[in-house]
């Protein structure tokens, strides 16, 4: 029944994906916390900027940035994440990397700045109060509560991640969309392949959506 | 200036934030002249790479005809998705549990799939059973593919829409003894429209974005696609991107920004109930989270 999947590399197309998914989640959170914090700092060029970030990148389609990060990055600017130049498929797959967490990381900075508005104001004048600065306020207080409020938020921001892994597919990495449009192409079993890949995504998302909720609602502050 | 995070800066605070603000424009200036630098190296900021810009050929024949196609597939998804998203969204708030059952598990399983492999396999679909040309195939597809995900997606934000409405409204249709049907044309649908406008246009802006996957995946002459026979034809790479990212740009922040008027709008409204499924909900919506 499944021979249409002979000769192809389903389970290595997909952990692709999953390691897109990861490496790129690991970054954005990084690199989205970073900005939430310039978003809420006292110093308005850093705070310009991280408006000034979030607004371009939210509105600029990934395609956009993906491929950009191939024609212009790699082929222009000759970056190529410490992969080897012969090595064309590490450093698409690091491109395709920096590109999710550089537009994923604008949803993180949002979700986590909402988070932050959260938490109740007596929080930060009290810690004011005992006279911590900015850095200790936002990284002692505040955004530890803030994170535990936002991990739903913040699981929605990982499963749209994880379909948007998909466009890595226009620069050639080798990832499930990219396997499922050769097998279409080559296959007579258009439905039953279109079946399998669609299987996959939702053993992927739905599972993590699942243990993300009820992980919400248990670290949730009660307040 | 003054946050709950910080206290209005002192002379020693000031002083901080002035070093803090001199490294970071440093930072900034250093990542901007290495931009730059590599591109004069590269011979991408000559004035003959950004010259076409200012003809009206690269407008005519590359740029506004792309634009064109990608306004083009974001209406026809738009409008033949919300009237399915409305169907699925009233079905899924049915009585019988049958009708919420099915609605469900389709809108969840459109939801839980990546808009591209929906494309995709809608223009292999379109290859194998349908006699459509080739040059039509392209928008058919993509438009199938947004239509595919958005319906789902707008199926919950009519549901959010419907739900956000006061419970009065519907007790109060009961009471004047609306049918199931009225109490839903009558009352309920054209509030709920009101309360999720400001979603809807901002799910305009997840629908123009997607159609530059169709450019690169499908070869459907958008933007993102016009970018690349532009720059074929003027090996301006980097310029040309630049054009093309701030169009989408200006684009999708005149989206978000009526969405988010309208949202004022309609939440102090002194004529409605001020019930509004906002602009942030909208992302939350639309991953496909079983919630």
């Amino acid at each position: 029944m499944f021979d249409f999947l002979e000769g192809y590399d389903l389970i290595g197309a997909f952990w692709v994906t999953v390691q897109l998914t990861l490496f790129s989640a690991l970054f954005s959170l990084v690199w989205g916390t970073i900005l939430a914090g310039m978003r809420v700092s006292p110093v308005p060029l850093m705070r310009g900027f991280g408006t000034v970030y979030v607004n371009i990148v939210r509105n600029t389609p990934l395609t956009v940035i993906i491929v950009f990060c191939a024609l212009g990055l790699a082929d222009v600017y000759g970056v190529t994440f410490g992969a080897g130049t012969d090595d064309v498929k590490s450093q698409y797959f690091r491109l395709a990397v920096f590109g999710l967490s550089a537009y994923t990381a604008a949803f993180v900075c949002e979700a986590l700045r909402s988070g932050i508005n959260t938490v109740p104001k007596g929080q930060a004048e009290a810690a004011r109060a005992i006279g911590l600065s900015f850095t200790q306020v936002l990284t002692l207080i505040v955004l530890p509560q803030a994170f535990r409020s936002v991990v739903g938020p913040l699981a929605n921001v990982l499963i749209a991640l994880t379909k948007n892994t998909t466009v890595a597919a226009t620069i050639g990495v080798a990832e499930a969309a990219y396997l499922m449009k050769g097998m279409i192409e080559n296959e007579a079993a258009l439905v039953a392949i279109g079946a399998v890949f669609a299987f996959g995504f939702i053993v992927l998302t739905m599972p993590l959506g699942l243990f993300l909720g009820w992980l919400s609602n248990r670290v949730a502050v009660k307040r | 200036m003054s946050s709950v995070l910080f206290d209005t800066p002192g002379p020693r605070a000031k002083v901080w934030n002035i070093v803090y603000t001199v490294v970071f424009l440093a930072l900034l200036v250093l990542g901007g002249w290495w931009a730059i630098a590599k591109l004069q190296d590269k011979g991408q900021f000559e004035a003959v790479m950004w010259k076409p810009f200012t003809t009206s050929e690269a407008w005519t024949t590359y740029l506004l005809p792309g634009l064109a196609n990608t306004l083009k597939a974001a209406a026809l998804s738009m409008v033949i998705a919300l009237p399915l998203g409305a169907v699925f969204g009233i079905a899924r708030l049915s009585d019988h549990r049958w009708v919420r059952s099915v609605a469900g598990t389709i809108v969840e399983f459109f939801r839980a799939i990546p808009v591209l492999l929906l494309m995709l396999f809608a223009s292999q679909f379109y290859v194998k059973y349908t006699d459509i040309s080739s040059e039509q195939r392209p928008l058919y597809a993509v438009v199938t593919g947004l239509v595919l995900y958005n319906a789902s997606v707008l199926a919950e934000i009519v549901r959010a829409g419907i739900l956000s409405l006061p419970r009065g409204q519907t007790e109060a249709a009961k009471a004047i003894g609306l049918r199931k049907g009225q109490m839903m044309t009558i009352v309920l649908l054209p509030q709920a429209v009101t309360a999720m406008l400001p979603a809807i246009v901002s799910q305009l802006v997840v629908i123009v974005k997607d159609t530059a996957l169709g450019g690169v995946m499908l070869g459907f002459t958008e933007l993102l696609n016009s970018r690349q026979t532009l720059s074929a034809n003027y090996a301006n790479v980097i310029p040309s991107f630049l054009v093309v990212a701030a169009i989408f740009v200006i684009l999708n922040f005149l989206l978000t920004t009526i969405a988010s008027w309208i949202e004022g709008r309609v939440r102090r409204g002194k004529r409605t109930t001020g019930a509004v499924v906002g602009v942030d909900e909208v992302e939350d919506l639309a991953t496909g989270r079983a919630i």
